[in-house]
């Protein structure tokens, strides 16, 4: 075990976890501000992947598959929020539930006749194949490096969109009080449409930027989108900074649960048996985590008290 | 007597007469199918006791599902292999009989209920909803890589388990044994509705202030139903498995929790039928759509979609008038 | 000097930079009615929440009959006696009437979780509750649900189910808001009547009910209690005038 390893596993965790922000980050939005559950996040997801794919394969272009993968998402979102979302912002939560799902079911299962049943594939483009060396002697693959650096900056971005702007007054606004924003004059329908479009693109990106080390293939979105919401219970629902916060606790227990628990276990243990302990307890690391951040604090790090 | 009444026995007449018509003209795969809808309805039985009375949204009830096949699937298989489940500090076997794997599935999902109900009815709301989600996903990533027995490949069982003067091969026979057992839980859940305990838990989804002003817990309450809900659901499991002769990892997967919850509103929400009017049709929309489209579930989203949106009241909403709603 | 049944000891509750309530000590004695009047934003739902157990005080005590209950959360303070009634009906809607007095006799009774027999037939419970609600008028209501009530019958039923608790003591929040002359002289009758079977600590805004059911009267006004006595001594006291009467006259 090696300091040089550890640096890359930690690195891994930071790219991991600034991915499940993109989810995270739109999934708390959408949420703080219009106070909906929306478990169709994955399939935006999915569909952001799946643009890039076909675009990237038709164009050879993996920017062009990028802006495709944008858009692509950001149309299916406000094109959902129109026809279905909109009617559910005054239901329950098990209705949002409902809804949410069978939209799943819908993306999910229509992908999977446009696209067919097998995964397609996202080359990481030219220019960003390869390893990169680091200080101290680290051999990091530079598209991996690259995400991280994507995904900082467009977390800076979300942070200056709602600090600084315009629109990051409505949006605080309407996470506090739905009337005071009316009272204000904006356009409520207008807002919400375009948070909602707002945090598909980034679940689209997300899914694009993760499609190219990974394959791209129907039901892609919901092992993210479930991590997404451990993510959000651990930093606290509504909460842009606890989304960070959160993703990158679990970007780093999950990947550094699972290459050094077994590890662990290796010290006092036979290997099988500590490989076989380590593997298991590493699947519910995140969830455990979860679960201690709930009893210290029920509504997250950064969540408002009930 | 009232429609939903006429309702329920025609449902309850249909489960009792199709199985047998389709044995008598020897078509045991519609038994089959018959019988996979009923351990359906018994799991969203459980579930609707904790979603339906006490309003508890849990979207992780597979995991109790999965622990009752899980239960089935390990006792049975040390039961076909001879080897002993566990030596010390005292020796316990495998086992063939459904009573004994029913008792120890309702037992153990019992226990992981009070696990994760302990934790999640902390939370209200959307967390709740996310937590127990979340808990689902780690059963399920837990069952992958639990290689002992099977990991994601699950396991078989060859040969299903039996019931004392019961021949469980004949399809019919586990039918009824299934049947018996839902008729029992939707017995419990009438009953349960007009005693105490169901009193306070529908007051505790309504009014959780007044229930803490007249000196009771909700936390406590909700607890309980979660446990009951849990315990039903994980026996509809263990039957699960025995129906398939087969345990896998995707006994715990989100999708079918949240077909659990979509058997419960296309059925009709706080109706003690409801569930199984909704696994019901579930089932056969699977079936007879399933032949026609490869992408039925297209089709059964924009169903489900149309229910949530527009018919709040469900099947038995739709046949038998309004009733009490869900708000 | 009688022990009083209620008591609050330097009560203390600050939300952020707003100091809700401040060294507040009240006494409810037995067979009294004892009023909690103020302007707007004094304090009164926070002293409410307070002595019901749904807000820690940051400094204070509350006693019941004696024993000192701060510890307890609102279960455990309804379990000791403490009945409570809320401003904005706190009832289940999609049930009957009948089944809302139940729920208080469940929790007087303390045993919920019973879950085979049905509770309507258990003859204790509903006796209980049946007679609560031929106290307060709504024997005729048992059997239609709350959802159909009128607010001034819903205003009623607030105060049977906390009549089904044999308590030591009611908490009442406000009960004749909403009402009109009428239903708001009927439940002053009422209110009238139950003193002699546990005092009422009546936070009001109607103050032709408070001059007319209180045997004395506390003022609280930016949290503190600026004055305490009989009702002679505050319509007399110069600085409630001042600081209250004044603009409600």
């Amino acid at each position: 075990m090696s300091l040089i390893l550890i640096a890359e596993q930690v690195l891994n965790g930071l790219q991991f976890g600034i991915m499940l922000f993109l989810m995270a980050a739109g999934l708390t939005l959408i949420f703080g501000v219009m106070g909906l559950i929306n478990l169709a996040h994955g399939s935006l997801y999915m569909v952001g992947a799946f643009c890039a794919a076909a675009v990237a394969a038709a164009t050879g272009s993996f920017a062009l598959g990028l802006v495709a993968a944008l858009a692509g998402a950001a149309a299916a979102g406000a094109l959902i929020e129109l026809v279905v979302i909109r009617r559910l912002y005054d239901r329950d939560h098990l209705d949002q539930v409902l809804a949410t799902f069978a939209l799943i079911l819908i993306f999910s299962e229509g992908t999977r006749w446009v696209f067919g049943s097998f995964p397609l594939y996202l080359d990481v483009p030219p220019a960003l194949a390869g390893p990169v060396a680091l200080p101290f002697g680290i051999q990091y693959p530079l598209y991996r490096l690259a995400l991280i650096v994507i995904g900082l900056v467009v977390a800076a971005g979300l942070f200056w969109l709602i600090a600084r702007t315009r629109i990051g007054v409505q949006i605080r606004a309407g996470e506090n009080d739905r009337e005071m924003i009316a009272a204000l004059g904006v356009d409520i329908d207008r807002l919400y449409t375009f948070v909602f479009a707002l945090g598909a693109a980034l679940a689209g990106l997300a899914g694009a930027l993760v499609g190219a080390i990974q394959s791209v293939q129907v039901g892609m979105g919901e092992p993210v989108l479930i991590l997404a919401f451990v993510t959000i219970v651990i930093g606290g629902i509504g909460s842009i900074k606890g989304a960070l916060i959160g993703a990158l606790l679990v970007g780093l227990t999950e990947t550094l649960g699972s290459v050094f628990l077994p590890e662990l276990f290796k010290l006092f243990m036979a290997p099988a048996a500590a490989t076989q302990t380590g593997a298991s307890l590493s699947s519910m690391a995140i969830y455990i985590l979860m679960a201690m951040v709930l009893i210290w604090r029920p509504t997250g790090l950064f969540g408002a008290r009930a | 007597m009232s429609r939903e009444a006429v309702f329920n026995l025609v449902v309850l007449a249909g489960l009792v007469a199709l199985p047998l018509y389709a044995h008598l003209s020897d078509a045991p795969f519609t038994i089959t199918l018959a019988t996979r809808a009923v351990i359906l309805s018994l799991a969203a039985v459980g579930l609707n006791i904790a979603l339906g009375i006490g309003g508890l949204v849990s979207l992780g009830h597979a995991v109790f599902f999965g622990v009752g096949g899980y239960a089935m699937g390990i006792l049975a298989f040390h039961a076909q292999t001879y080897a002993p489940l566990m030596e010390w500090p005292f020796v316990v076997e495998g086992t063939k009989s459904m009573p004994v794997i029913w008792l120890v599935a309702v037992v153990f999902s019992a226990l992981v209920a009070l696990g994760i109900g302990l934790l999640s009815l902390r939370t209200s709301g959307v967390y709740f909803i996310m937590i127990t989600l979340a808990f689902g996903q780690m059963f399920y990533y837990f069952a992958i890589s639990w290689s002992a027995y099977g990991g994601e490949d699950g396991m078989s069982i060859y040969v299903r388990n039996g019931f004392p003067g019961l021949n469980t091969l004949v399809p019919v026979q586990f039918y009824g044994l299934c049947l018996v057992l839902l008729c029992a839980a939707l017995a419990f859940n009438a009953v349960l509705l007009r005693s105490p305990f169901g009193l306070a838990l529908n007051a505790a989804r309504q009014v959780p202030d007044r229930v803490r002003a007249v000196g009771l817990d909700p936390f406590r309450l909700r607890l309980l139903a979660f446990v009951i809900s849990g315990a039903i659901t994980g026996l509809a499991g263990a039957l699960f498995a025995d129906l398939n002769r087969f345990v896998s990892p995707t006994m715990f997967s989100w999708q079918l929790s949240g077909e659990f919850i979509v058997f419960i509103i296309i059925g009709g929400t706080a109706r003690l039928f409801g569930p199984v009017a909704g696994a019901v049709l579930f089932v056969a929309l699977e079936h007879f759509l399933g032949g026609v489209s490869d992408y039925w579930h297209i089709w059964f989203g924009l169903l489900l979609l149309g229910v949530v949106l527009f018919g709040r009241g469900g099947l038995i909403g739709v046949i038998a008038g309004r009733g009490r709603g869900h708000d | 000097m009688t022990e009083a049944v209620l008591q609050t000891r330097g009560l203390f509750k600050a939300f952020g930079a707003l100091q809700a309530t401040e060294d507040v000590s009240i006494e409810l004695r037995p067979g009294e009615i004892h009023a909690v009047i103020g302007p707007n934003g004094a304090g009164k739902s926070t002293l409410i929440g307070q002595i019901s157990g749904a807000i820690v005080p940051d400094a204070g005590a509350v006693l019941l009959g004696g024993r000192d209950v701060t510890a307890l959360a609102v279960p455990g303070r309804a379990k000791a006696g403490l009945a409570r009634t809320f401003q904005i009906s706190q009832l289940a809607m999609e049930d009957t009437v009948l089944q809302n007095a139940l729920l208080g006799a469940l929790g007087a009774a303390g045993r919920p979780f019973d879950m085979l027999r049905p509770v309507a037939r258990r003859g204790a419970l509903r006796d209980r509750a049946e007679a609560a609600l031929a106290r307060v008028g709504l024997t005729d209501q048992a059997r239609m649900r709350v959802a159909e009530l009128s607010h001034g019958q819903r205003r009623q039923l607030e105060v049977a189910v906390a009549l089904t608790l044999a308590p030591k003591c009611f908490v009442m929040d406000e009960p004749m808001a909403g009402l009109g002359t009428e239903g708001s002289a009927r439940l002053t009758g009422l209110l009238d009547g139950l003193r002699a079977e546990a005092p009422i600590l009546l936070v009001e805004h109607d103050m032709d009910a408070v001059f007319a059911l209180a045997d004395r009267i506390s003022v609280l006004v930016y949290g503190r209690v600026i004055a305490s006595g009989t009702v002679a001594e505050i319509r007399a006291d110069p600085a409630v005038r001042e600081a209250y009467l004044g603009d409600a006259a």
